[in-house]
């Protein structure tokens, strides 16, 4: 067995290998983006401290692995998650398994990105900017499936499930799937994303998603980070936002070693609405980072982000949020609030709000809380007879309420409130 | 049921209890009253387990076991409960499920079965109904944006759920109206039985009206300077602590 090469190099010398395999080969269009994706990714390398936007984050210990793109889908079983709907993708190794994906007769239209890719010129990468993000860059050279979702115009499209798998294996693989979602004029949709893998397997899960909402439409993007115990998972989501329009996102980050999550949303017509909420929960030796990008680009839209994360041990979380309000932007109502709840001496929040405001007529406001569990509140649960560890388990629940009743969908809501308690649970 | 002697304790190396002797019989009401300061509150957390006071001395038998060996929790278990003096607010723990846990940990302290959430509620609205409190209470966060009365009476729903032995009201009637203080009475007296104690600290003589104790104690600079029968609350009532102080 030879060494996996590892760095930039690594992933540059894989793609030299396998452009010929991968899907679009045979699409000038879909070359030509490789191409130029290689070259970028080859210009700004692994992003590196010294960037301020990876500041709190290093990628060293990715870049240092050494991955291999896992070219064939071992046919493997799965203990697939509980289901939330009848409508499921389930990706392995972020490769569309059709034999165990349920989309036939959906109110949308779902299917592989690979297979389709003859039809997406012009949609896929009309809001990824490789050549600003390195991962991005990284993503669009390698991209070897995705899910394509349109919901066409006045369907309300219920629920659809995204589920991520990785494969147990000794190489440690890298995949790269490209998502690419539209919801049409009034369309609405709500997309649960459980992503999960084999504890102790390292592999780099580095999905890109282009989200398109036209006026009117809603979507709920939950996100549910339950990668394995060694994973890497480092996502990037763009998200254009039409007049009227609402885009409902949470994220979980609850596994993995390193994840990074970075969303990017322009509210771009008037009335435009964003929620960005989050929870991440941290175990000894894990950093999860989540950084937000939001453009008010319009009159009349409304931003909401709640975040908020517990950290035990030595665990290190990070929580950037930039919000641009463009000068255009008039009545802007912006509101952002990152919290962390201590439980070990040992971890670390790191936290910085941006705030680039352009427009005069604007109400935005922002605040940052770290703590510890309060003295008071926990002895007043045991004066009550609750042991110790229920009662601190449910500080840490009511902590993240919060952030977890912000999201409108009913069925996204109970997948995360089900999702937070496991994890205590495991924690506790 | 309760028996305290030459109890010392200190705050941030401060003595606050200077030496507390006190006997409470299963069955009995107790009343300590006391000027501002003079270590009620302190007395109660260290009763129930409450991190912050190093006891320097003496011991506390509850039951014929060890009080200050126990955890705040197993102490609840063994059938101690404190009304708080100031009720804690959890924002975003429901006050059912708060409720529930509490008394289903207290349940399994004793052996017996939990309830389901079904049995839970229907225990909770008749409870709650005897204290005239609006169901809606239940939907809410733990105290959270609770009216000072509210807060105590919740702290009475509490005890009335879950049914200690022993149980230390700290002026749990301060800041209540009168039909409210009645209330509250009531709950206290409805666990009246011969395997039922209670401390109640209170300034107002007029809580004794409705809860009237077996014995009145004066707690003054950490010890207990005084103690008589429910008279004793009517004499401090008309003249004062000053005259403890020169008897
Ligand atoms: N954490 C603390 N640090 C310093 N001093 C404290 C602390 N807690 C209590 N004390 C002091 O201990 C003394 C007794 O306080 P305690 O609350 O027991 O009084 P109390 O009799 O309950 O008064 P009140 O009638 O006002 O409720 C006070 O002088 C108070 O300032
Ligand atoms: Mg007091």
């Amino acid at each position: 067995m030879s060494a996996i090469a590892t760095g930039a190099e690594g992933f540059l010398h894989r793609f030299d290998g396998l452009r010929q395999r991968l899907p679009g080969a045979r699409l000038a269009w879909v070359q030509a983006l490789r191409e130029a994706a290689a070259e970028s990714f080859r210009a700004q390398g692994f992003p590196t401290r010294r960037l301020e936007a990876w500041k709190y984050t290093d990628l060293r210990l990715v870049a240092d692995a050494g991955f291999e793109e896992a070219l064939s889908v071992v046919d493997a079983e799965f203990a697939l998650p509980p289901a939330h709907s009848r409508w499921r993708a389930v990706f392995q190794d972020g490769r569309l398994r059709e034999d165990l994906s349920t989309l036939e007769e959906a109110p949308f239209a779902a299917a592989s990105l690979a297979a389709g890719l003859s039809t997406l010129e012009g949609r896929l990468g009309a809001l990824a900017r490789p050549a600003e993000q390195a991962l991005v860059a990284l993503n669009t050279a390698l991209f070897e499936d995705g899910l394509v979702v349109t919901v066409p115009a006045g369907v309300a499209g219920g629920v659809l499930e995204l589920v991520s798998l990785a494969s147990p294996g000794e190489r440690p693989a890298a995949f790269h799937p490209r998502h690419l979602i539209r919801l049409e004029a009034g369309a609405s949709l709500t997309l649960i994303e459980t992503a999960t893998g084999p504890a102790g397997t390292r592999y780099l899960h580095n999905p890109v998603y282009e989200i398109e909402l036209a006026e009117g439409a809603t979507l709920t993007h939950a996100r549910l980070q339950q990668e394995g115990s060694a994973a890497f998972q480092l996502g990037t989501a763009y998200a254009r936002v039409a007049a009227g329009a609402t885009y409902d996102n949470f994220t979980l980050n609850a596994g993995g070693k390193l994840v990074r999550n970075e969303i990017h949303v322009v509210l771009e017509g008037p009335k435009a609405a964003c929620h960005m909420n989050g929870a991440q929960l941290l175990r000894d030796g894990q950093h999860a980072d989540t950084t937000t990008v939001l453009d008010h680009a319009a009159p009349d839209c409304a931003s909401r982000q709640t975040y908020k994360t517990v950290l035990s041990g030595r665990s290190r979380g990070v929580f950037q949020g930039k919000i641009h309000v463009h000068q255009v932007a008039q009545r802007t109502d912006g509101y952002q609030m990152n919290q962390a709840l201590l439980l070990s001496p040992e971890a670390e929040i790191d936290s910085k709000p941006q705030l680039e405001i352009y427009a005069d007529d604007v109400k935005c406001s922002h605040g940052a809380t770290v703590g510890e569990i309060d003295a008071d509140q926990l002895f007043y649960l045991r004066a009550r007879g609750i042991p110790e560890a229920q009662a601190r388990s449910m500080l840490v629940e009511a902590f993240l309420t919060e952030a977890v009743e912000g999201v409108q969908d009913a069925v996204a809501r109970e997948a995360l409130q089900a999702a937070v308690t496991g994890w205590w649970e495991k924690a506790a | 049921m309760l028996k305290i002697e030459g109890l010392t304790a200190e705050v941030d190396g401060k003595p606050i209890l200077k030496g507390i002797d006190l006997e409470v019989p299963a069955g009995e009401i107790h009343a300590i009253m006391g000027p501002n300061g003079s270590g009620k509150s302190t007395l109660s957390y260290v009763l129930s387990g409450r991190e912050g006071y190093e006891i320097t001395g003496g011991s506390v038998s509850f039951n014929g076991v060890d009080l200050l060996a126990l955890e705040p929790e197993e102490r609840a278990a063994a059938g101690l409960f404190l009304a708080f003096q100031y009720p804690v607010e959890l924002p975003g723990v429901g006050n059912a499920l708060f409720l529930r846990t509490a008394l289903n940990a207290v349940r399994r302290g004793k052996g017996e079965p939990e309830l389901d959430a079904m049995q839970f509620l229907k225990l909770a609205r008749e409870r709650m109904k005897a204290l005239s409190m609006p169901e809606d209470m239940l939907k809410r966060g733990v105290n959270v944006g609770f009216s000072g009365g509210e807060k105590k009476r919740n702290e009475v729903l509490q005890m009335a759920l879950l049914r200690p032995k022993l149980a230390i009201l700290d002026e749990t009637d301060s800041g209540l109206d009168i039909d409210a203080l009645k209330i509250v009475a009531d709950g206290v007296n409805a666990l009246r039985a011969p395997d039922f104690s209670a401390l109640v600290i209170t300034h107002y003589q007029r809580l004794l009206d409705y809860i009237v104790p077996d014995k009145v104690h004066v707690l003054m600079g950490g010890r207990i300077v005084q103690s008589g029968g429910p008279e004793l609350a009517h004499q401090l009532e008309a003249s004062g602590y000053a005259s403890v102080k020169a008897a």
